[in-house]
């Protein structure tokens, strides 16, 4: 009986000192992580999708409220006009979540391009949904209102092969952005009607 | 007392060298030496790994029930690999980029548990530190070898740095005309080229 307690003691005080020293330590490095993420990842995703943009998107963006959380966006001018709004969000991949940012056209409320950001799946087949630009490609100029599917399922994406759960992430990502994206519809007009002139 | 520390540390480095002479933690061997920045990055996160965890594990090792052991040297092994990640991704996110699942995966090295295992549950604290930093820095040169062939038959320069402290450049060894052999920086070329290495390890005695 006395080395089952101590057995039971020995992993359990291993277990709150690790924990919670981990806490601690996700609490320090995750502002640094945040601001290596925005410089090294998202920003030039944001900027490849927006290519064309007469402006940078990525010292054009703002905070907005949703709820009560914060969202990052991101703004896009074209042709003098800011039209574009990139949302972020994420959806449960094979291995953690799959980050992507995905850019809405406001004007006729079409998808302007798309990118995965941050993820963990397997190299070589989840992974590509990152690294394969024929797979993001196929969102470009989609129509917002349609919501977003692999063929399988009945939608109109075709799924990276060998990584069916990684293309069905992305696209309840994008469906996700999306709703963001009708849920504040008004607030952005509002917010980027000045920029841009 | 002095000599056998030092020969704990050295036998790591040369005679036990993980990935050449016990053909040890393959995974991130061939998985990870792309290129000599990868290999020398991975080998020093594995390295403070063995070193952190062997040290707690020898200071704990009188405390830690023999039943539940291996289930609490994975608890120590996780939370320094964690660190690992953490802190690579706050100083050093270019390499945790290019390392992404390996990292992780250092939990489940066979290097790490089995010298935590074999050796520092059995040993005292100033003998289990030269010990995980011998083996670590052995598997350290053993990848940063691996991937400065890789690279150099592969792309035909060698570039990078560690952790931006040590920065090296060396452009084409080969000459202008060299045509980058792609096949040694793919997956099946790790297999090809650590067989080839371990050939030259076994010309040499390991005495």
């Amino acid at each position: 009986m006395g080395e089952m307690i101590k057995m039971v003691m020995v992993l359990t005080i291993l277990s709150v000192i690790s924990g919670g020293g981990l806490k601690g330590l996700e609490e320090w490095a995750k502002p640094k992580i945040e601001n290596n993420v925005m410089n090294l990842v998202k920003g030039p995703a944001i900027r490849q999708i927006l290519e064309a943009a007469d402006n940078d998107p990525v010292e054009d963006r703002f905070k907005i409220k949703d709820g009560d959380q914060e969202l990052n966006i991101f703004v896009g001018v074209f042709g003098g006009k800011a039209d574009t709004v990139v949302v972020e969000s994420s959806a449960n991949g094979f291995a953690d979540k799959v980050g992507m940012v995905v850019a809405i056209n406001m004007t006729d409320d079409t998808l302007r391009g798309m990118a995965v950001t941050t993820h963990k799946e397997t190299p070589g087949l989840g992974a590509m949904a990152k690294d394969d630009p024929n797979f993001s490609a196929q969102f470009a100029g989609k129509n917002i209102t349609d919501s977003f599917g692999v063929t399988n399922d009945g939608g109109q994406i075709s799924a990276l092969s060998g990584a069916t759960i990684t293309s069905r992430a992305v696209c309840s990502g994008i469906n996700q952005a999306v709703d963001t994206y009708n849920r504040l519809k008004p607030q952005l007009q509002e917010q980027i009607k000045g920029m841009g002139n | 007392m002095a000599k056998s520390i030092a020969s704990e540390f050295t036998k790591g480095l040369w005679k036990e060298v993980p990935p050449f002479r016990l053909v040890l933690g393959l995974c991130p061997v061939l998985g990870v030496t792309t290129s000599m920045k990868n290999g020398i990055g991975m080998g020093l996160a594995t390295t403070f790994v063995l070193l952190c965890s062997n040290i707690l594990v020898s200071l704990l090792r009188k405390v830690i029930p023999a039943k539940v052991r291996i289930a609490c040297f994975i608890i120590i092994i996780a939370t320094f690999v964690i660190v690992v990640e953490q802190m690579m991704q706050a100083f050093a996110y270019t390499l945790f980029l290019d390392l992404g699942v390996f990292i992780p995966l250092i939990v489940v090295n066979c290097i790490v548990l089995g010298r935590a295992e074999a050796f520092a549950s059995k040993n005292g604290v100033v003998k289990s530190t030269a010990d995980g930093l011998g083996i670590g820095l052995g598997f350290t040169w053993a990848l940063g070898l691996l991937g400065a062939v890789r690279e150099l038959i592969g792309t035909g320069s060698l570039k990078g740095d560690v952790f931006g402290l040590i920065h090296w450049d060396v452009p084409n060894i080969f000459g202008a005309s060299f045509e980058p052999f792609g096949f040694a920086v793919q997956a099946p070329g790790a297999f090809v080229i650590l067989g080839l290495l371990l050939c030259a390890m076994n010309l040499i005695p390991s005495k």
